[in-house]
């Protein structure tokens, strides 16, 4: 059964998620940032749908449960793809954009392939275990995809604020979602500590998108030098 | 064994990424100078110093807040407090970390003056826009 603070943890969550596509709807960067908005509009969506299958069936009926999981994997790859844009974006000054775009194709596919071969054994649910599976490998992928991603920002050094502020933010999201499921699988026993913790790192990420948009003019500059963890 | 790798992992990278996050939020604010009234309210001159920053944070939750600014706080604060960790444990090692501490202590410490003469700004208009009404 969901409690009250179940319920406000989803409503306000939908809320960030639209807040991030109204401020860049009212900041002009919609198009400009296409698949980051679109991953978030497809967030709100997603979860106003969940939350219709939760109401009709419960939140132990299978039809949730199924819905949940192939929801947060079609999420899971639309995020993958706002980690793609990103990555063309600072690729784009030196031309090298299309090779990103393949590149992330066959790793999604390579992704896809390798989960297949750690589920393949199971004998049921093989569609669902795949999913799932394919999901957390997602967010593993997209986490060393976003370091090395910010390793390309530092060494072209690109100077583009929000664009800097969008890629280090989804660092953050993404490493924290790692630390969350490593904790999990370390001391399963702490359910109550996660319960009220993950929730709360799912909020980061609209929060900081939706402050990028807002607060930062797309030509905002400043010197990636000056973001170095160790002083140049 | 697994999780644990990750976890190490996913905290270096955790740490790595936040820094460079904040010090974002930081760098902006740093080529603004402050006010006048903002130096007069914390009497801070021209180079704000670590010490100041809890005063100007008291400060600050006099004002009336602005919703997007809530976060950025928040994650400077934290910030903060983690340079305070590394000046009161590995700067004692290597002396060179505790100035580049305390350099990073006094930009947070101008980041929230920053805020504040935002929100003086803001509580000013507010009033403003009681008494026309």
């Amino acid at each position: 059964m969901l409690g009250p603070f179940d319920y406000a943890v989803w409503f306000i969550g939908t809320l960030c998620e639209a807040a991030v596509v109204v401020c860049a709807l009212r900041r002009k960067a919609l198009r400009l940032y296409l698949f980051v908005n679109l991953y978030m509009a497809a967030s709100v969506l997603l979860s106003l749908a969940r939350f219709n299958v939760f109401e009709s069936y419960g939140f132990s009926s299978p039809q949730y449960c199924y819905f949940y999981y192939y929801s947060d994997a079609t999420l899971t790859i639309l995020l993958y793809f706002a980690l793609t844009s990103l990555f063309a974006k600072v690729f784009d000054e030196i031309g090298a954009d299309h090779y990103v775009k393949y590149g992330a194709i066959l790793l999604l596919l390579g992704t896809a392939i390798f989960s297949y071969g750690v589920v393949q054994q199971s004998s049921d649910k093989l569609l669902t275990k795949f999913v799932v599976e394919m999901s957390q490998n997602l967010y593993f992928v997209g986490m060393v995809l976003t370091y090395i991603l910010w390793a390309a920002i530092m060494k072209l050094r690109e100077t583009r604020t929000r664009l800097i502020q969008l890629v280090l933010a989804l660092g953050i999201y993404f490493s924290l979602h790692a630390a969350d499921y490593a904790l999990r699988n370390l001391y399963p026993q702490m359910y109550s500590v996660y319960h009220v913790l993950t929730p709360l790192i799912g909020f980061f990420l609209p929060l900081a998108w939706a402050y990028a948009f807002w607060r930062l003019p797309e030509e905002a500059r400043l010197a990636t030098s000056r973001l170095a963890v160790i002083p140049r | 064994m697994m999780a644990a790798l990750i976890l190490v992992f996913s905290i270096l990278v955790l740490l790595q990424f936040f820094v460079s996050y904040c010090r974002s939020l930081i760098v902006a604010s740093s080529r603004e100078p402050l006010s006048e009234e903002v130096q007069d309210v914390t009497g801070i001159s021209r180079n704000p110093s670590a010490d100041d920053f809890v005063r100007v944070v008291q400060l600050l939750r006099l004002c009336p807040e602005r919703p997007e600014e809530r976060g950025e706080i928040k994650a400077v604060g934290a910030y903060f407090r983690i340079l305070g960790v590394l000046r009161s444990t590995v700067a004692r090692l290597i002396p060179s970390v505790k100035s580049w501490a305390d350099l990073e202590r006094g930009q947070c410490t101008h980041f929230a003056a920053v805020v504040l003469g935002r929100r003086i700004t803001f509580s000013r208009s507010l009033l403003a826009q009681q008494m026309d009404t």
